[in-house]
């Protein structure tokens, strides 16, 4: 039986991630769980993520876990969800500028006076509510999921990887940001799958029969 | 192509129960929050928001029941509203399964309040619930006040100057209603969405007054809201969240279908 381990180090709401995971993988056991021991026996692990990177940094060095997400990202099917993919990074400019886990290399900005292209219109910040994903590439993650498919997005700001190859998802929002990242076993998205309807069920269950 | 305008159908809670009476076709039970909420999500709803009307207090822990079950079993955004008083109040929800809490009384009596919820959870839960009314009379500039107990009592606070102050506070979105128009089906207060929308950079969701199908689209067109909300004319059938969206989609607003 595979057991799905999803990080609780108190940012934000995880049952909502669980439930959604209960339902597209009946067969999986998944725990809710800040326990080293737990993340390290997993068979796979989401890594999730809401509030401000300040605080989720601190949170993750407060319950001693950035060595345990380290060593998942590197090992096993590991999911990065909205604040996720940010925390991978090296880098981020909010809150004056906060360190990452540095497990990709790349920034994360904020969402400065987005523009609608084509009439100049200001766009609100937060970018919330429904976008459109363009998969770049045909990773195992996106199987059966029609391209250019909605997901429900919440954020100000938004991951730039150093390294183009690294996205297999683009959203525009007033230019094109990377709305998923991926390498080797990481597969990380800004959006919440767990809130996305069909798209993001058939996504998790993807993600919960993934072996990279 | 890009972001979609949302539809939000609201619904009323008390003691767990939908109120107002939802008139689905071959519903089996009208009041069953967990029903109704999968109904509208098969529809394509792009959130759902509850309204919990409850009035005594010993019934509230029921909401947080409501919310777990739809959480367990619709995976779109869920905001709930309601008796938000306290940053306990706010992790009861969230932890239950809600994504976003409104808060509108508890605002007004301390807007630092606001501020507090947004630090501690972040923005993007934090939906700060405006009622206004015109005040102004005919041949004046327009003016707005922010009114409470359900539209009877005056605050003296102007509704642009509120909703300016709410987005520096660290709110993540404005659900207004206006309640000249709520319950009339004669549309939304436009000039009123337009005037917050522009005075403020977070999305604002327009409530109160919708009738038709156009009213919907007005709401984002002329309205410059970022999201709809509406009771009435979903719950009694009228129309179908997809034919909402077809309608909006001829009027050349993006939507997801």
């Amino acid at each position: 039986m595979t057991s799905i381990a999803i990080i609780d180090y108190g940012m934000g709401n995880l049952r909502s991630v669980a439930k959604a995971l209960e339902h597209v993988a009946p067969q999986a056991r998944v725990i809710v769980t800040q326990n080293r021991q737990d993340i390290l026996q997993a068979g796979r692990v989401v890594f999730p993520g809401q509030g401000s990177i300040r605080d989720c940094m601190r949170e993750l060095a407060h319950w001693n876990l950035v060595a345990v997400v380290r060593d998942a990202a590197l090992g096993k099917p590991f999911l990065g969800l909205c604040l996720g993919p940010q925390a991978l990074l090296e880098f981020s400019e909010e809150n004056d500028g906060v360190a990452g886990l540095g497990v990709l290399p790349g920034r994360v900005i904020r969402f400065s006076d987005p523009r609608d292209p084509a009439s100049g219109e200001r766009l609100k910040v937060p970018h919330m509510g429904w976008n459109q994903v363009r998969q770049a590439g045909d990773h195992p993650l996106w199987r059966g999921i029609p391209q250019d498919s909605r997901f429900y997005f919440v954020h100000s700001y938004y991951p730039r990887p150093a390294d183009e190859t690294l996205v297999v998802g683009w959203t525009r929002y007033g230019f094109e940001f990377a709305s998923a990242i991926a390498r080797d076993n990481i597969f990380a998205v800004q959006f919440h799958p767990e809130k996305s309807a069909q798209a993001g069920l058939r996504l998790l269950a993807n993600f919960a029969a993934w072996n990279p | 192509m890009g972001l979609a305008k949302r539809i939000i159908p609201c619904l009323d809670v008390d003691r767990g129960r939908v109120v107002k009476g939802v008139k689905f076709v071959e519903i089996r039970d009208a009041g069953d929050p967990v029903e109704i909420a999968r109904r509208y999500d098969e529809q394509g709803a792009d959130e759902i928001t509850f309204l919990d009307i409850t009035a005594s207090s010993d019934d509230r822990e029921t909401m947080v029941h409501v919310v777990e079950q739809v959480a367990s079993e619709v995976f779109i955004p869920l905001t709930v509203g309601g008796g938000i008083r306290a940053l306990d109040d706010v992790r009861r929800m969230l932890n239950a399964g809600a994504d976003k809490v409104s808060i509108n009384t508890a605002a007004i009596a301390r807007p630092e309040f606001v501020r507090e919820a947004a630090e501690r959870f972040g923005n993007q839960c934090i939906v700060v619930a405006i009622d206004a009314k015109a005040v102004h009379q005919p041949g004046e500039s327009p003016r707005w006040e922010i009114f409470t107990h359900g539209g009877r009592r005056p605050t003296g606070i102007d509704a642009v100057e509120w909703a300016r102050r709410m987005n520096a506070y660290g709110a993540g979105e404005i659900l207004l209603t206006s309640m000249d128009r709520d319950g009339t089906k004669r549309g939304f207060d436009l000039e009123l969405t337009r005037a917050i929308s522009e005075a403020t950079t977070i999305p604002i969701i327009a409530s109160g007054g919708v009738g038709t199908l156009d009213h919907l689209a007005d709401g984002i067109l002329l309205g410059k809201a970022d999201a709809v909300l509406a009771a009435s004319i979903f719950h009694f059938a009228e129309y179908t969240i997809e034919q909402a969206k077809r309608h909006m989609r001829a009027r050349g607003i993006e939507v997801r279908l």
